[in-house]
Order: structure tokens, then sequence, then C-alpha cells
């Protein structure tokens, strides 16, 4: 009968000693965290045209595209492109240009976009304009500055909300964990090459947010097993929290993940860097919530934990 | 908790139907045009179409409002008879400064600065600095002014696009200083970029005694009918605000194009009497601070109308019309930022975004069914009233979507689930632990509650902070993400637990499916 699930991750009875790997998955996580950390300096996020400014024009000509003969068509109007790279099929092309120096860079920024247009279309007749940005040093800067604000401000609001709703600890685990994860993903995307723009800000902060998510849940079960289970130890306590949410945990990752995935496979040039990010960021979030956030908490110490959610009628 | 009232299921049902109505608009016509049919309009990247943002030139601003303020003062002095030395106007200061005659008429000239007419209230300071008095414009005041002059400019830029034929346009303030523009379809936007970026100011002015040099009141500026430099007097003797029409002909003498104008009876006087004074010199029509022509006035022109022939072609010619019916604008705009996307690419993103969102769906609920059973496809029903309620919500606001945003309605169906799986292996967990089915479903959707509320209460502050400090794409991610929570909520709690309620009532099986 239909009416009964097909499938399981985990068997129920299962108990999986998750606690034993703690000191393995915290050093396997600093190292990685720290790595990122050290690529996101050397060498660095590749900004995309939001943040960096400057002109990128995307196009498809009749037939397959010839860079040399649209470079040198620039060239002859007097455009130094900084590259004309293929994307997509071979008959697209990507023209980008950095923002120019000088005082009236504004200007030359928006009659350079113009320039190219006109240029290629004069070179390659009959090629089609997908896309002309042109995004302007000042504007840039602006955009880089609120882009970041909004993470800044999403984090401080996912922060106080835990704080309000746990217990101290809890709290301070809860950010060292998304702290991990978010460098990781940092370094994920220094890795990558993907662009390092507006949509991408919006990605990390939905990892952040889901992230965060998924240890409300099994920290809600940790502050449940706390008061239940009165003289278990802390340690045993935790896996067995992990384990009995573990279904869940895993659940709602292959959701979320399922739900990203064509994103990442037919989104087209806009998400795939996106979705790919994202799909990362689930799989980062998911092992802290198991390998990192528990395993902090019992650091943490035991005592302090027990006396946080004492009640008088206890002992 | 387990028996719904008569009325909250009409309530439930309700919203559902109210929301399947409300999505129907953005699949077919509307069969009348007097029905409110609202729909979800699509974003510039899927529609194709060119974003423009548009930055108030301030310095300009700051320059024109000096310069009158110049004119006044002098005037000012002048009529009160007291005496000034060494007038200065400072651009890199905002301010106006000069030497009083003599130390008797300081303290006269000092108030009679503090006196002048203010547009905006504490328009400029007056100060006192060696021996001189200050005049400062005031930074405050000058965005005060470049909000009205915004206001002012959203106007006229919308006359001018109006008057291309762009269609459903939509013009903005954004900020203080800036015009948010976009014209959906409009893959070419070189038109619409040099329209607004002529000011478009006409003046008619005497050119100065000497044309070939500047002299005090007087300005060299650029002839570009003859490429060459002349002198043209500051004083406007008849500005293009007195402009009623303006038109583009064919000149009968040279066969070129030209430019007609009318001016109503204020200008049309103003321009009789200075012809009229001033027959056998020249006079120059200028735009934006460049002549177009510098005729020699014949005749005094009293009908108020007249031709400007400037080498135009049919092109120049009626943009020019153009711009003069849809008025100066206060001050020069600069586009600061241009986005534009072909229609090709607009129609591949639609594509790629109902692609993903449908294989994105049908992934969740297959595997809903395979990992949760029943209560499984009691949550995609669910699911798939939280993605017409999304869409319902967004109609109704008649707001925008856009590809990150068609993403966001995608992950919130993914993280929507989470909901039904929490309550699921609650359910499950509590049969375990020999508790009765009713029991068993009681107790799982009262404890899942809290952590549900819980994990949605923080990625909704989250993405409203997100809406409220982020920009373009990433807003309308941030709008699809917390209305699509909000959809959660009202379809896991009460739509979904209602289904398995019914079902329980039906069926009275011995033992749950979980």
């Amino acid at each position: 009968m239909l009416s009964r699930p097909l499938l399981r991750f985990v068997r129920d009875d299962r108990r999986i000693n998750f606690m034993r790997g703690r000191h393995m998955g915290l050093i396997v996580s600093a190292v990685l965290s720290i790595a990122s950390v050290i690529l996101f300096f050397q060498p660095g996020l590749k900004l995309g045209l939001d943040f960096r400014g400057g002109i990128i024009v995307e196009a498809q000509t009749p037939g397959a595209a010839d860079f040399g003969k649209l470079r040198s068509a620039l060239e002859k109007a007097g455009i130094h492109p900084d590259a004309v790279q293929a994307f997509g099929s071979p008959r697209d092309v990507r023209i980008s240009i950095n923002a120019p120096e000088g005082a009236d860079r504004e200007a030359q920024t928006q009659k350079l976009v113009d320039g190219v247009k006109t240029a290629i279309s004069a070179a390659e007749p009959g090629t089609q304009v997908l896309r002309a940005d042109a995004v302007g040093a000042s504007v840039s800067s602006e955009l880089f500055r609120d882009g970041l604000l909004a993470l800044g401000f999403s984090l401080a609001m996912i922060l106080a909300y835990i704080w309000i709703r746990f217990e101290r600890e809890f709290a301070i685990s809860a950010v060292v964990t998304l702290i991990l994860d978010l460098t990781k993903t940092v370094g994920f995307l220094a890795i990558t090459r993907f662009e390092f723009d507006l949509v991408m800000v919006a990605a990390l902060l939905t990892i952040l947010g889901y992230s965060t998510n998924d240890k409300v849940v099994v920290y809600d079960r940790i502050r449940e097993n706390l008061r239940k289970y009165r003289t278990m130890p802390l340690r045993e306590l935790l896996d067995l929290s992990i384990n009995e949410t573990l279904n869940r945990t895993l659940g709602t990752s292959m959701t979320v993940f399922l739900a990203a995935l064509p994103l990442a496979l037919f989104g087209g040039s806009t998400l795939t860097g996106f979705a790919t990010v994202m799909l990362f960021g689930i799989v980062v979030g998911t092992s802290s919530s198991i390998f990192i956030a528990a395993p902090l908490l019992l650091l943490m110490g035991e005592k302090r934990l027990r006396k946080g959610s004492s009640t008088p009628e206890a002992e | 908790m387990m028996y719904y009232s008569r009325l909250r299921l009409l309530g439930v049902a309700g919203v559902c139907l109210i929301g399947l109505l409300l999505c129907l608009p953005n699949f077919m016509r509307a069969p009348t045009p007097s029905l409110p049919w609202r729909q979800i309009h699509l974003g510039l990247d899927l529609r194709g179409g060119s974003y423009l943002l548009l930055q108030l030139d301030l310095k300009s601003l700051e320059h024109d409002r000096l310069q009158s303020l110049q004119d006044q003062a002098r005037q000012t002095l002048l009529d009160k008879s007291l005496g000034y030395r060494d007038f200065q106007k400072d651009d890199q200061t905002a301010s106006l400064s000069f030497a009083p005659r003599s130390d008797d008429e300081r303290a006269a000239a000092l108030k009679t600065m503090q006196d002048l007419p203010v547009v905006v209230p504490d328009e400029f300071h007056v100060t006192e600095a060696n021996g001189r008095i200050v005049l400062t414009l005031q930074h405050d005041a000058m965005l005060a002014r470049a909000r009205d002059a915004v206001a002012q400019s959203i106007e006229i830029v919308r006359r001018r696009i109006d008057a291309t034929g762009a269609i459903d346009p939509s013009i903005a303030r954004e900020g203080d200083d800036r015009i948010v523009v976009e014209l959906p379809g409009v893959s070419d936007p070189e038109r619409i970029k040099t329209l607004l970026g002529t000011t478009a100011r006409l003046t008619f002015r005497l050119l100065a005694p000497n044309p070939s040099v500047a002299s005090p009141g007087s300005t060299m500026l650029e002839d570009i009918s003859t490429h060459s430099q002349v002198a043209v007097q500051d004083h406007v003797d008849v500005d293009g605000t007195d402009l009623t029409n303006a038109g583009a002909v064919i000149d009968q003498q040279s066969g070129g194009w030209a430019v007609t104008f009318q001016l109503n009876s204020a200008g049309a006087t103003a321009f009789a009497n200075t012809t009229r004074a001033n027959v056998g010199k020249r006079f120059a029509i200028v735009l934006d601070n460049k002549v177009i022509e510098a005729p020699n006035i014949i005749n005094p022109i009293t009908a108020g109308s007249g031709q400007i022939t400037g080498g135009f072609d049919a092109h120049s010619a009626s943009d020019l019309a153009l711009l003069l019916r849809a008025g100066a604008l206060p001050a020069p705009l600069a586009v600061i930022e241009q986005r534009t996307i072909g229609p090709s690419l607009g129609a591949a993103s639609i594509h790629a975004g109902i692609i993903s969102l449908g294989v994105g769906f049908l992934l969740v609920v297959v595997f809903m069914v395979l990992f949760y059973g029943r209560f499984g496809l009691y949550a995609d029903i669910a699911l798939f009233a939280n993605l017409i309620l999304m869409v319902a919500i967004l109609s109704l606001f008649q707001a925008t979507l856009t590809l990150p945003g068609m993403a966001g309605m995608l992950l919130t169906l993914g993280m929507a689930v989470d909901a039904n799986i929490l309550i699921n292996e609650r359910i499950r967990e509590e049969v375990k632990r020999g508790r009765g089915p009713l029991q068993a479903l009681q107790a799982g959707f009262e404890r899942a509650t809290s952590t549900i509320v819980d994990s949605n209460a923080t990625a909704f502050l989250a993405h409203v902070m997100l809406f409220v400090f982020g920009t373009g794409p990433v807003r309308n991610f941030a709008l699809t993400i917390t209305i699509g929570i909000v959809t959660t909520l009202f379809t896991t709690l009460l739509l979904s637990r209602f289904l398995v309620v019914r079902w329980y009532a039906l069926a009275r099986p011995k033992e749950l499916p979980v």
C-alpha cells in the first residue's frame, strides 16, 4: 500500500555515535575554514559587475564567434576590452571592460557600452545583443556597501533571535558554527571563481538562514532532552538528540537540495553560480549541524548547560 | 486541535479558492476592460528591456543657484545704492563674497544680504571674513532643492519618454538625487539616453558688443554652426520656459530641416521688446550653453513665434522639438548605471525559470511521497496550494517577478515541506513510544508547531533585512521568500493539518501510515 513511506534515510533505532568523531569534525572544519580565509585574501573573490563597476556586453553572432575579429574591431574603435570570452554556445561572446579611470569616468563608462555595441554590430552584421550592462564606479561601491549591510544586519537579526530564544551557550555555539559555515562558502566562491555579486549576497544569506534553521531544530531537541533526561551525561544526550532529529535533518536538506538542483542545471548564467553555491552551502550547513554545532556545546561544558536549564524542583 | 470548526474549515477552503481566482488573470486576457485584472509584472530580465539609473547633477544646480543669487545680490545692493567691490563667485566652496564700498555701509550691506529672499528655508549663511561679506550655500538646503528638482525632472523625463512611444515605462525617484527609469521592450536605449542626457535649456541672449572676447557680464560659448567661440551676454532676454509649442518643419528657403517655436504672451512681449531695441545686432539662440545659431535681427519679431535653423536633419530637428515641448530639466541628468536585456535572453530566462520551477517542484513532490507516504501526499497538496498562494499575493499587489524572484519561490517550496517533515517525524516518534493514532497526531502537531515557528521566524527576519537593505535582484528574491514564508505557515499549519485531520475522521485507522 502506497500510503506508507517507502524509503527512509536512517532506521529509527539506529544510534550513530557522532560524538566520537567530534574532535576530528572540529579539526577538519577549522582547517577548511582557515584555508578559506587564506583563499579569501589570496587569490581573493572575483568581483562581479555589480561590485566592480565597468561594462559587460553579451552578444550572439550569426555564425561561430570570431574572437580575434571582434577584438580587432573593438581596438579599431578605440576600445580596449579586458576580456573577450566565450560563454554558453560557440556563437555567444562576452566582452568585459573594467571601469575607466579619470574625472569623467561615469560618462565614459556609459559611452563605452554604446561604442562596444556599435563596433561589434559593424564587425559582425546580424549580431544580437543579449545583454549590455554598464555600472558606474560610484554605483558599484554603493551596491557593495548595501550588500554588506544587508548581510550584516541579517546576521545580527538571526543572532539576536537565537540569543533570546536559547541559553547563551547555544547562541555562542550557533554563532561560531555559522561563521565556520560562512567562511567555507566564501572559500568555495574563491576556488570556483564564481563572480561575487548581489545575487551571491542573497545566496550567502539564504545559506545562513537555512543553516540557522537546521541548528534551531537540533538545539530545540537538545534543550527538550536536557529537561527530560536529567541524569544522562551530556555527551550521550547530544548523540541521542542528533540521532532523533537525523531523519528530519537529512530530509529537509534533501528537499532544499532538490529544489536548488534544477536552478544549478537549467538556471542560465544568472542563476548557475547562485544555485551551485547554494548546493554547497546546504551540504556544509547540514554537516555542521551534526558534526560542529553539537560538539561545540559539549566543549562549553556539561555543568553550565545543566545549570542553565535547571528548575527549582530538580535534584 | 483535532476538530476543525465549520467556520475554520470554510476559512481555509475560502483562502485557497480566492488564491486560485487571483492567479487566473496571469493566464488569460481580461474579458472586459472594466474588471480589476491584476497580474504579476515580469521583471526586465524576463521581459527584455532597459534599466537606467540617472543622477541629477547637484554641482550644476548649485552653480545655477549661485549665479542667480549673485544677480539678485548685486541688483538689491544697487537698488539700495550700496556699493560693493570685487564681487567673487566660488563654485568650489559654493559661496559668493564681496567687499563693501566703505565701512559705513558694512552693517547695511550685511543686513541687506541677510534679508535676501530664499527659495528654501536656511538656504545660505551670511558671514564676515577679512573685511568681506560671504554668502555660503548650505548643503542641506541644496539637497532639499535637489529633491524638488528630481520631482520636476521625473515629470519632464516622463513626457520625453512618452513622446518616443515607449510602452509601459516606469519612472521613479531613488534617494535624494536619482531617478530610476525602466523601459520594458526597449533593447536599444541609445536614443532615450541621448534625450534624457540633454537638459534642453533654451535661451535667447544678445551677443556681447565685441563677440570675439569675453567681457564682464558675458561668457565665451561654442557656436556649433560655425565651430567657433563667441562671447554671449549672461543676461537672458527670453527663456525657453516661455515656450508653448515647438515642431519640426522643412525650411521654405533652404529646404533643410528647422524647428519652429511659439512663445506665450510674456515671452512674446519680451521677444518683441528685445528685437525692437536691437535691430541690426546679433542675438544668440543658446541650447545647453551651446550656440545653435546667432542671426542678425533684421526686423522686430512681434508675433511671438520663430524658427531655428541650425543644420538639423529630420532626426535631430524632431528630437529638439520634442525636448522643447517636454520642457527643460532643472539640472543635467547623467546615466550612471545601465542594464539592457535583449528580448531573446529574456525569453530564455523565462524558459529557464519555468523549467527549474517545474522540475524542482516535481522532485520535491516525488521525494515527499516516497519518504512520507500518504502524509507526504498531503504535504504535496499543501505545497501546490503554497505555490498558488504565492502567485496570488504577487498578483494582488501587482508585484514584479524577476529570475532571482523565481529562484526565491523555488527555494521556498523546498523549505516549506520542512514543516511537514518536522510534524511527520514527531508523529512517528510518538507512535514508536506507543501512543494511539489520535494522541500521536495531536502530540505531533502540538510539539512541532513551536519548532516550525522558530525556524521560520529566523528566516523571515533575515529576508526582511535583505529586502530593506538590498537592491535590484536581491530585493525581488527577498520579497518572494518573505511572502513564501507567510504562505508556508498557512499551508502547513492549517491546510495540510486539515487534510490529515479530515482523513483521520473519515478513515478512523487503527494505526498511522508513518
